[in-house]
Order: C-alpha cells, then structure tokens, then sequence
C-alpha cells in the first residue's frame, strides 16, 4: 500500500514538472524568435565555427537589449562532419528553431541545406560559400562570397594588378571548398590569358608536408603561388617554402583569414601575403571597430573574417524580420515563405560589416565588392 | 636533376619519420604480438608535452624532449596496465579494438585538454645549415631525425640481442607460457616493452611536429597509419625492417608526388605495399614462419 501511495505521488510530481516545463516553453516562444547555430565548435575547423558562432551571439545580445524583437540563439557543435550537422540540425528542430545560422563549413552545410529545404526553414549561412550549398533551394542563402565568386575575382585582380606574372596553384582537392575556388580560378585564368604552370593537391591525411609541391612550384618558375585552402596548411607552405628561400607573392583568399593568430605560427613569414577578403579588424569604421572591442573583450582575440559574418547573418535575419514584419508565434514556414520574399525582394539591401549595400539573387548568393588585402607588419592593409 | 633531388630528400626526410614511429610500433608487436593502434596518439601526446615544457614553462629544448619522454612513458605503462593487462588471456581481436577505443580515448582527451585549434610547433632542433644545403632542401630537423632513426635502431637491436632484458622480450615473444615456466615475469616484461615503445613515440612525436609543425589532437593517427604501413612494408618485427621500410615508404611517396601526381600519390604508396606482400608476404627483412597445422 505505502508503495503505491509513493508510486502515485512520484507520478504526480512527474506530470507537473512536465507541465510546468510545457508552460515555460510556450512562454519563451511566443516572446522570442528561436535562431538555431550550427558550425564546428571543436575539431580542425573549430576557429570557423566558434568565430561565427560567438559574432553571431554579440548581435543578438546587442538586439536584445534594445528591446522591441527579440532572439533566443542556441549553437550547436558540428565537428565539420555532414552526419553530426545533421543531427544537430534535428536537435534544434525538436527544440523548436524557426530560422537557422548555418552551416559555417561547406561540406555540412551542403547536407544540412537539403534538411532545412525539405522541412522549409529558412537558412542563412555565415560562410558556407559553395553554390553546391544553394543550389536548388529557394530558402537557403549565404552571407560570404561564393566559391566561384572568390576564384573569379582572384583572377580577375591578379589579371588586373599582377599582369604577366606566372601562377601555381596548390589546392585540397577533397574539399569542395578549396576545389570549388580552383575550378572557378582556373576557368577564368584561361579567359584572361594568365599563365598557370603548376598545379599541385594535397587532402586532409597530407596536409603537414608540402615541401613535393613547393620544390614542383619553384621549379616551374611560379611567381605567384595562389593559395585557395585554409590557413592551418597555407601557414606550413610558407614555413616550407621559406626554408628553401622560394619567395613568389603568395595569394589566398578568405581561409587565409587567421593566419596572423594561429598560436605558434612565426607571423613574420606571412609578410606581403595577398589575401582576398570582406573584412578586416584594422579598417577605421565605427560600427567596425565597436565590434572589434566588444569581441576582443569577450574572447581576448581580435575577430576574424568568420566572427564579422556571423554576426552580419543576425542582423540580416533581423533587418528582414522587421521588413516583413514577423511576428515570433508564426511558425517556422509562414517566416520562411515571408523572409524568402524579403530578401530577393530589390528594395532589401544591407550594410554590416562584411560590405555596403549587399543584396541577394534568388538563387541564394550575395553580391557585394570584394577587398584585396596585403599583411605588412602584422596588419591588413589595403595595397 | 636539382627537382629530382629535392624530391629524394623531402622523401627521406619524410620516410625518416615513418621510420622513428615504425621503430615502436614493430617493437611492440615483434615482442608482445599486439598492434598497439594508440601508439599515434601516443606521438600526439608527446610533441603536445614537448609543447607546452618549450612554450609555456620555457625550459631549454633537452629538458623538454626528456620531459615529454618521461611523461609518454608514463602514461604507456598506464595504458598498458589499465586496457591491455586485464585482456592478456583473451583474444588478439579484442586487444586490438580495446586499442583502438584507446586511440580515440587519448584524441578527445587531448582535445579537451588542448583544444582543437592547431598549435604551430617550434622546433627543437637548433642547428645552422649552409645554405648550398638549405636550398636543395635539406633540413636540419631531417638530419637529426635519420641520425636519431639509427641510432635508435642500433641501440634496440644491440638491447634486444644482447641484455637480459632483451633475451626475456625474445623468450616472451616466441613462447609466453614457456618463458613463464622459465621464471620470466611475463607481465612485467611486456611492461617494460611498452614503458620503452613509448618513450620511443615521445622521440618520434617531437621530431615529427619539429618537420612538420602543426600539432592538433589528430597529428599522430595518419602518420600512425602510415608507419604501421611502414612497419608490415619493411617485416612486422624486425627492427631494422621498420627502419628500410619507412625511408623506402618516404621515398616513393615523394618520388610519386613529384614526378606522377599528386592525387595518386597515396594510391601509388599502397600499390606498392601490395605488389611487395604478394612477392615477399612477410615484408622485405620479415621472418617467413608457415603455420603448423
């Protein structure tokens, strides 16, 4: 008997503990837009990931404090691996996420974009710059340039302000990134006659030792070595590259973005490197550099090209929220259907930190001018 | 003739790394008869206690080299006793998949540990080269890593053939049963083996990361694989195999990488390994020994 009373009353306390749960979660959803992350937070992609993430965070905090529409941000950990993005996208969902910020990595986001399309929740990607990423779906944008955006304006600047030099190419070719930039590069290359003498790959298991490809690079005579990889592998090419007194003009695109910062690294080698990309921490703008503070008082690190795009997603996100006038109890579709409209409509433009007066095309992509930037002492500067 | 060279001497460079890993990890299969999967990660652990001695507590680049042994050698016997001892009676399957559990185990502590980012490893090998040299590629990191290779070589042979020690590590390895009827602690020479191979990981861990300097939680499963690859190339088991077997392995991956592509470099590597194993199957120096049945 005196177990059945402790039965019936353990039973009871469950239920209301659940409702008492059911209650404060119907409570926050009809105050707050629920704003699901996803990006690698540890692994070798961890920086992409964690900067985005941590942007993103300083926007909605700075959103929310301003009062009128506010944002519930939940980040969640991918390992820059396709399966575990999708199962934290699933999470997110049980969770109860209306609009999604991410993937931060192109291979993840390529598979997660494909969930967010079939259960129509509108997705924005801080970096994930394949088109692979938004092909096909109507609901799926990016922030960044896309792949054959960067290779395309990389040829064209090096075609511009590099004429006549020679070029060799090393790229990671199980990475549809670094692939993607290549291929776009290459194309171009060909229509503005610039000269590519090497072409040299490597994938994830080979990337410690370069000195094969940059001893190849020498030998063909390259004088620009374009490097579209992230900068874990461009700052072991330099390192090598330097040890054999081979000194081309190094050229990367957005994932050199970092270099300055990874712990260990002699700074000095990546001196003159050419780097095409939307922001830098040094540009003297006051929403710039406000950022700049405030992440550097959270983190101690000054933020990269990642942390700038995330946080331009959330103000993107609620810029168009506002112009569309969502409201947070509608649900996941009818503010997808309402945000697609908004940001192909021609009259939405934004301007945040990654660029002025961006806008989208429907298939997903931005458009925006990008920057080349040189490293002299340390610092981003504009050649 | 100059391209020809430089790639020649990425490749030993490269192959003297596979052999400094091959030395432990063939020491410990030759002796206790397990692939001791971990033993990358063990690598990994070492340069990261190389790491933080040169970087963090600033101490001369012997000491951390000794430290990071010390601590590897440590933490081998504590692998050895806590995983693999309770398994000594059961199958050699299941001593191979507690291996690799401890493989990931030493990855995701050591990204906890760590964190995820890579780390840029200074070298500790202080040495200037004329520039004749530099300039054909030849590093100093290289030299020290063939002249450490050799030496380590030569002491493990002389150990094994010679010491009573060694003469128990033979006995254990052909027989454990009857080298227990003997009066040889089994346990505790397996012990020693793996106290050793360890210490040999922490070695290959600090000049692995002083070649090729990025040190993350996952630095030492690849160039694992590639040295066990190494290892079964040369002979499991034999100790001077080990050595042949990853410079030749360094060698054709970087001849293949120069003068083929790229791409197949790997596929090139492994084709090779094939061809060798269906013409020798017991590796280039391995003891050929028919089963009985």
């Amino acid at each position: 008997m005196k177990k059945l009373r402790l039965l019936s009353l353990a039973v009871a306390m469950m239920l209301s503990v659940c409702m008492l749960a059911g209650c404060s979660n119907s409570a926050q959803t009809s105050e707050a837009f629920k704003l699901g992350g996803i990006g690698p937070l540890t692994g070798d992609a961890a920086i992409y990931g964690n900067a985005a993430m941590n942007g993103a965070q300083i926007a909605v905090d700075e959103i929310n404090a301003k009062g009128g529409i506010q944002f519930e941000f939940n980040p969640q950990d991918d390992v820059n691996v396709a399966e575990t993005a999708v199962n934290a996208y699933n999470s997110l969902k049980d969770w109860g996420m209306q609009i999604l910020v991410g993937t931060v990595t192109t291979t993840p986001c390529i598979s997660v974009s494909a969930e967010a399309y079939a259960d129509r929740i509108f997705a924005l990607t801080p970096s994930a710059s394949s088109s692979d990423v938004t092909a096909g779906k109507d609901n799926m944008f990016q922030m960044c340039f896309t792949d054959p955006n960067q290779g395309l304006s990389s040829a064209d600047y090096m075609a511009e302000n590099l004429a006549g030099k020679t070029v060799a190419i090393i790229y990671r070719n199980d990475d549809a990134y670094s692939q993607g930039i290549r291929d776009a590069f290459a194309a171009e290359a060909e229509v503005k006659g610039i000269e590519i003498v090497y072409e040299g790959t490597f994938t994830a298991d080979t990337q410690t030792d370069f000195s094969v490809q940059v001893a190849a690079a020498q030998n063909a005579g390259a004088e620009i070595v374009y490097l579209p990889i992230y900068y874990t592998p461009a700052s072991v090419i330099l390192t090598q590259a330097n040890a054999i007194n081979y000194k081309p003009i190094f050229f990367g695109v957005d994932g050199m973005d970092g270099i300055l910062t990874a712990e260990g690294f002699d700074a000095s080698l990546a001196e003159d490197v050419m780097l095409l990309t939307p922001f830098s921490a040094t540009l003297e703008d006051e929403t710039n550099q406000n950022f700049v503070a405030e992440y550097q008082k959270r983190h101690n690190e000054v933020p990269n090209q990642f942390a700038a795009d995330g946080y331009d997603c959330i103000y993107a996100i609620y810029n168009a929220l506002t112009a569309a006038e969502c409201t947070p109890d509608m649900s996941a579709e009818e503010i997808c259907d309402k945000l697609i409209a908004t940001f192909t409509s021609s009259d939405f433009s934004f301007t945040g930190l990654t660029g002025n007066d961006m806008t989208w095309s429907a298939d997903g992509s931005i458009a925006k001018a990008p920057m080349a930037f040189i490293i002299k002492d340390g610092q981003y500067v504009l050649p | 003739m100059t391209f020809f060279l430089s790639c020649l001497i990425s490749g030993i460079s490269l192959g003297s790394v596979y052999a400094i890993i091959a030395l432990g990890y063939t020491m410990v299969y030759g002796i206790a008869k397990m692939l001791n999967f971990a033993h990358g990660d063990v690598i990994m652990v070492g340069g990261y206690v190389c790491y933080c001695a040169l970087n963090y507590l600033g101490l001369p680049s012997l000491v951390s080299v000794l430290l990071a042994m010390a601590a590897c050698t440590a933490l081998g016997i504590l692998i050895e006793g806590l995983a693999y001892k309770p398994l000594r009676q059961a199958g050699s399957l299941a001593v191979l998949i507690t291996a690799i559990g401890v493989s990931y185990f030493l990855q995701n502590a050591a990204q906890l540990i760590w964190g995820a980012t890579p780390k840029t490893f200074t070298s500790v090998v202080h040495i200037e080269l004329p520039q004749t040299l530099t300039n054909v590629g030849v590093s100093s990191e290289a030299l020290v890593t063939v002249l450490v290779c050799v030496v380590i070589m030569v002491g493990l042979t002389l150990f094994i053939n010679k010491s009573k020690l060694g003469k128990a590590m033979r006995a254990c390895s052909e027989d454990k049963g009857a080298a227990q009827l003997m009066g040889i602690n089994v346990n505790r020479t397996i012990s020693v083996t793996f106290a050793i191979g360890s210490a040999l990981a922490a070695v290959a861990g600090v000049l692995l990361c002083s070649s090729f300097p990025i040190l993350q939680p996952t630095t030492g499963s690849m160039p694992g694989i590639k040295a066990f690859t190494a290892a079964v190339f040369g002979g499991i088991g034999s100790i001077p195999g080990a050595f042949l077997g990853g410079i030749l392995l360094g060698i054709i991956e970087s001849l293949a990488k120069g003068y083929i592509s790229t791409d197949l470099a790997n596929a090139i590597v492994f084709a090779v390994l094939i061809v060798v194993l269906l013409v020798r199957p017991a590796g280039l120096l391995g003891k050929y020994v028919p089963e009985k049945v």
